[in-house]
């Protein structure tokens, strides 16, 4: 698609939970430092897909996966791979936001802290909290519990959070749909500047966000009973305007979903 | 979509009644709701009265006692001799033996109580857990008798050999230490019962959270999930606590009868449960001065027992997180 290397690549990406497959054959470029949103309906399986990238479906005891995800080129699914490896360079924001019972400043310092960081704390904390553009609004109370805040701020802190470990791909899953629309606002003028450094994958089931913010997007969708299949991958000025796919044009117009 | 001003104008016109209102000749109907309610009523305040009847007659029984005996003699003498020639009424070796024997109990049900909690609730498979939580809860189903005898005569004796092995050390054949023992294994599923509660408890989104950026499952364990349900798992420690102070027949059978005012957990000790039991079980004739000794000890329990539990509650609402 194109000329430079992409960061994340799925080959032939096969999910099952227990015997039910649940997505089939997915195979995505996905460029660095851009953002490439996933669309589609209600239980297509978008988060699980994106739950494949940082091996977070490894939590769910009945998941199985067949094919690849290759992550700068390596299989993130090769056995010898430390999944908490992988967590650090491809960093996660959940649907509700979900700080942990801490302080503010303790929220951010949490995954330095695990991964053993050695150095000026507060400054990557501070640092930290300045990208996710919410220093001006907590950078006097850093010891007040994060629950404290509001919505909107609790899921800037999570994603304050998530840049503390300096990964290189940040997945965001549905990251505004709890979320009201001044924050959500917020969110995407953040995520639009945080593509400069970072590679945004996002999950969204709201098609304008995908077209507001995004680069390039992937439809999926289920075919027959539950097994989705990406139906079409493509920049997303071309999905919106000219999709090639049928359903994916009855998707987007509102045709279904 | 509706508009505002429309929903406004139907509210404030009331709507007229479908119902009748119950008139004089409908008693029978409303009759068996009323039973229902004053019978539902009466048995949920017999428990209140029960307690009531309980710390009154403590209350009313120890007030006598302290007639006779001084408060301050009671709470800083360190002789408790109230069976003897030569009485003292100190309740502080009773108090010792209480704690030395449930302080001992925590010893052994909070590492293996929250280790278990840890297991079960973060690290067993699903089939495990439904296998080992009710093996565990059996723990709690054991009559306390059968550990008071299994304290004195299995762990007794092995204690007494590991004790031939080490000079200057020697127990007694009714020591703390075996009570102790087997009383952290009597309280521990309820410390882990409690404890596992508390952490499965929380959210799955913290645990994920912390995935997300790294962690391990013990670094989840350690700083998410133990954190969050820490006001539970205090509260189950508490609890336990006050548990190990009520219980009876395991430190009647297995610590002795001797009022020894020590921390030493190879001697016979006599706690203030196993106290009561001597004299209720005895010859002391009712009323005597001697009896009365009971009540002052048994509200001396109560006090301790209640003060623990209060804490409990307040730990659990002072600290508890509340999620979404």
């Amino acid at each position: 698609m194109a000329a430079v290397e992409p960061i994340i690549r799925t080959r032939d990406l096969n999910v099952y939970y227990g015997p039910t497959m649940v997505i089939n054959g997915v195979t995505m470029d996905m460029e660095p430092n851009r953002i490439t949103a996933i669309i589609g309906p209600s239980g297509s399986g978008k988060s699980t897909l994106l739950r494949c990238f940082n091996r977070m479906n490894d939590l769910i005891p009945t998941f199985r996966l067949t094919g690849e995800v290759l992550f700068d080129g390596q299989n993130l699914y090769a056995s010898g791979v430390d999944p908490t490896e992988i967590r650090y360079q491809i960093g996660m924001v959940f649907q509700r936001p979900n700080p942990f019972p801490k302080s503010i400043f303790d929220n951010v310092a949490f995954g330095p802290r695990v991964n053993g960081f050695k150095g000026d704390l507060p400054g990557l904390v501070e640092q930290s909290i300045r990208r996710a553009a919410l220093w001006d609004e907590v950078k006097d109370r850093l010891k007040e519990s994060a629950l404290s805040l509001s919505g909107g701020q609790q899921q800037r802190l999570c994603i304050a959070r998530a840049l503390a470990v300096e990964p290189r791909v940040i997945l965001m899953d549905e990251p505004c749909s709890a979320l009201d629309p001044i924050s959500t606002l917020a969110i995407e003028e953040l995520m639009r500047e945080l593509s400069r450094q970072y590679s945004i994958v996002i999950v969204t089931h709201n098609m304008q966000q995908a077209a507001r913010v995004s680069d390039f997007t992937a439809f999926l969708t289920p075919q027959g009973d539950k097994t989705s299949e990406l139906i079409e991958y493509g920049e997303t000025r071309q999905i919106f305007t000219t999709p090639k796919d049928e359903r994916t044009e009855a998707y987007i117009t509102g045709r279904f979903g | 979509m509706a508009q505002p001003d429309i929903s406004l104008e139907r509210a404030a016109a009331p709507a007229p009644s479908r119902f009748r209102l119950p008139g004089p000749g409908q008693w029978k109907k409303y009759l068996p709701e009323r039973i229902i309610k004053a019978v539902l009523f009466l048995c949920s305040i017999v428990s209140i009265f029960t307690t009531i009847g309980i710390v009154s007659v403590l209350i009313f029984e120890a007030a006598l006692f302290f007639q006779e005996v001084s408060i301050f003699e009671f709470l800083t003498g360190t002789k408790w001799t109230p069976l003897f020639a030569s009485k003292h009424f100190g309740i502080l070796p009773l108090v010792t033996g209480t704690l030395l024997t449930s302080i001992g109990a925590m010893f052994v049900a909070l590492p293996l109580g929250l280790l278990s909690a840890i297991y079960l609730s973060e690290y067993a498979p699903d089939r495990v857990r439904r296998a080992l939580k009710p093996i565990l809860e059996v723990l709690a189903g054991i009559p306390t008798v059968v550990y008071g005898y299994f304290a004195l005569l299995f762990v007794t004796p092995i204690l007494r050999n590991i004790a031939d092995q080490i000079p200057f050390i020697e127990i007694s054949v009714f020591n703390g230490l075996s009570a102790s023992i087997v009383m952290g294994i009597m309280i521990l599923p309820m410390v882990s019962s409690l404890s596992e509660d508390a952490m499965r408890s929380v959210p799955r989104s913290l645990r994920e959270g912390a995935y997300a950026l790294g962690s391990t499952k013990l670094e989840v364990s350690t700083r998410v999930v133990i954190p969050a349900a820490l006001s539970g798992i205090v509260a189950a420690f508490i609890l336990s606590m006050s548990r190990a102070i009520g219980e009876t027949m395991i430190v009647t059978v297995a610590a002795g009868q001797n009022p020894n005012f020590t921390f030493n957990p190879f001697v016979p000790i006599e706690t203030m449960t196993a106290y009561i039991v001597q004299v209720s079980m005895g010859d002391t004739p009712t009323g005597t001065l001697e009896f009365k000794t009971i009540f002052a000890v048994g509200l001396s329990l109560f006090v301790i027992t209640l003060g623990m539990n209060l804490l409990s509650q307040f730990v659990v609402r002072r600290f508890r997180e509340v999620y979404e």
